[in-house]
């Protein structure tokens, strides 16, 4: 292996070389970290970050899904299972003919993807900021609409700060037949 | 009382009761002060060993921006006790196909061997207990030095015999290439050292460290080269980056101690850091003046405190050295050894040579 001699010219610039490796790490020392100690910490998400769905309610408290199944058409893993029923006048869940009776999203199969929700055409499903959802058993992966349902408050809501979407408040549309 | 003596001499060399039945009477006090201190020595070492991982992650893991373990207890301090039981409660795993005696014997030639190297080294200054002087080290013996580099010479043995005995071709080789690499660099070690002793004109270590006592004594300013050869060559001694070739085989392919599982393994590891205390703790005595330090004739016990400051700071420089470089390729660390460390070596003893010849002539400092 033909190589020359190192001069002494060469060792100084390698000696500076080393030094400034040192000098990196040990300024790296005196830097704060940069580690969030979850979970005692946790990082606020991105207004359009993928985390667990929520079923949305116009803000006089009628839910927004139509039972129409088009997310669960969209849905590439098939997670998700619809059964719509009629309104009637003395039990009325949503605004126009339709509501969904069964709404189901098998967690294990979802894979946050968003279709659902960019399919759904009254903007009832979308995703959350959520991503602490583990639990122990397969069964109780499966949510229905008791879990992703939002609450109702009578009371106006101010934006939810982990929901960037102001379509969790907004009214029913006149077409629709609103009360 | 003689024969007592010239045997006791020998046996020094084999047990620290050795060194009280080579003193000259054979005092009580100095058997229970002999018995003491090396409790006390194996009790700290092992601990201190585990406090150097946990400082190693921590001390890393700040060099990265990050912090290192800090869930187990306050700061991480029980990380250690955690990998201890992690360790003693994995399965004990032996190959079939191992050689069984020597596959046993292996981890305990490196434990010992890493324990019984610390024994000749100086902690403090000789102080009085009700009127007996007590030394800090566990044997002072006229040889010093030379007992602790014959003493790392059989680590030698531990590794060639664990990657032997594993009856694996990869842990073999592994082993081998650790050893001559630890053989060769065995030399530039010896040779920063002769620097400090032709000045000293000693091989005690309570005589190296006892004639460091002002500033410009201290054998870095006198010696650097031997220093800086010392300094390179006990980290490859070490194995520890960038000269961890041998250890990073075991993460890439084999390397010696790929057979070995849970405390058997950890055993290993304790020769390593152990290895590096050590190391750290002649290069303080050798060239940083050991436990001396401002205020030490007033206050005995603040050498003691120095001694731990200085190895501390050397334990620093190893982990600082791991965060920052990568590893050094195996024929170019052999390269190194020989053709730079060697060569760097006999110039420190012919500089101390000269050195000295000055200073004795022209009485120097």
């Amino acid at each position: 292996m033909a190589q020359r001699s190192s001069g002494i010219g060469d060792v100084l610039g390698d000696i500076r070389a080393f030094a400034n490796g040192f000098k990196t790490t040990f300024q790296a020392l005196l830097t704060k970290p940069v580690t969030v100690q979850y979970p005692e910490q946790r990082i606020t998400m991105a207004k359009r970050y993928r985390g667990l769905h929520k079923l949305l309610r116009y803000s006089d408290g009628m839910e927004k899904c139509i039972g129409c199944s088009l997310c669960a058409a969209a849905c590439p893993a098939k997670a998700i299972r619809v059964v719509a029923a009629e309104n009637t006048e003395s039990e009325r869940y949503s605004p126009g003919e339709r509501y969904a009776a069964i709404y189901e999203i098998n967690m294990i199969r979802c894979i946050f993807c968003g279709y659902c929700e960019e399919a759904c055409p009254t903007g009832a499903i979308v995703l959350g900021q959520q991503y602490e959802i583990s639990d122990y058993h397969r069964d109780d992966f499966i949510y229905g609409k008791d879990r992703l349902l939002v609450p109702f408050t009578s009371r106006p809501r101010e934006t939810e700060t982990e929901n960037a979407y102001a379509g969790d408040v907004e009214a029913a549309p006149e077409a629709m037949g609103a009360r | 009382m003689d024969v007592l003596g010239g045997a006791g001499g020998l046996l020094t060399l084999v047990s620290p009761l050795g060194a009280v039945l080579g003193a000259q009477s054979l005092d009580a006090f100095v058997v229970v002060e002999a018995i003491i201190y090396a409790a006390l020595l194996a009790f700290v070492l092992v601990t201190g060993f585990a406090y150097s991982t946990l400082l190693e992650r921590k001390l890393i893991g700040r060099m990265q921006v990050r912090y290192g373990p800090n869930r187990v207890g306050p700061y991480g301090l029980l990380q250690p006790a955690a990998d201890g039981v992690k360790l003693f409660f994995k399965e004990d795993v032996v190959p079939a196909t191992v050689d069984r005696p020597t596959y046993f014997l292996a981890p305990m030639i490196m434990v010992v061997t890493a324990l019984l190297a610390f024994a000749v080294i100086p902690i403090g200054p000789t102080f009085n207990i009700a009127g007996h002087p007590v030394e800090l080290a566990l044997m002072d013996v006229n040889i010093g030095i030379l007992f602790t580099l014959a003493i790392t010479s059989i680590t030698v043995y531990g590794i060639v015999l664990a990657g032997w005995s594993s009856n694996n071709k990869y842990s073999l080789l592994g082993g081998i290439r650790s050893a001559a690499q630890m053989i060769s660099y065995e030399l530039a070690i010896g040779l920063g050292l002769v620097g400090v002793l032709i000045i000293s004109g000693s091989l005690s270590l309570q005589d190296i460290v006892n004639q460091q006592d002002k500033i410009w004594t201290i054998n870095a300013f006198r010696t650097p080269i031997g220093f800086i050869v010392y300094l390179l060559a006990g980290i490859a001694e070490t194995n520890r980056a960038p000269f961890d070739l041998a250890e990073a085989e075991g993460e890439l392919g084999a390397g010696y101690h790929t057979e070995y599982v849970g405390m058997r393994f950890g055993m290993f590891f304790l020769a390593e850091y152990v290895n590096m205390i050590t190391v750290s703790a002649i290069a303080t005595t050798f060239f940083l003046g050991g436990w001396q330090g401002p205020w030490v004739g007033t206050i005995p016990i603040l050498g003691v405190v120095w001694f731990i400051l200085k190895v501390f700071l050397g334990m620093c420089g190893y982990m600082w050295l791991r965060a920052t470089l990568p590893r050094i390729r195996y024929d170019r660390l052999m390269r190194l050894g020989w053709l730079v460390l060697l060569p760097l070596g006999i110039a420190n003893v012919l500089w101390a040579s000269f050195f000295y010849a000055l200073w004795q002539t022209f009485g120097w400092v």
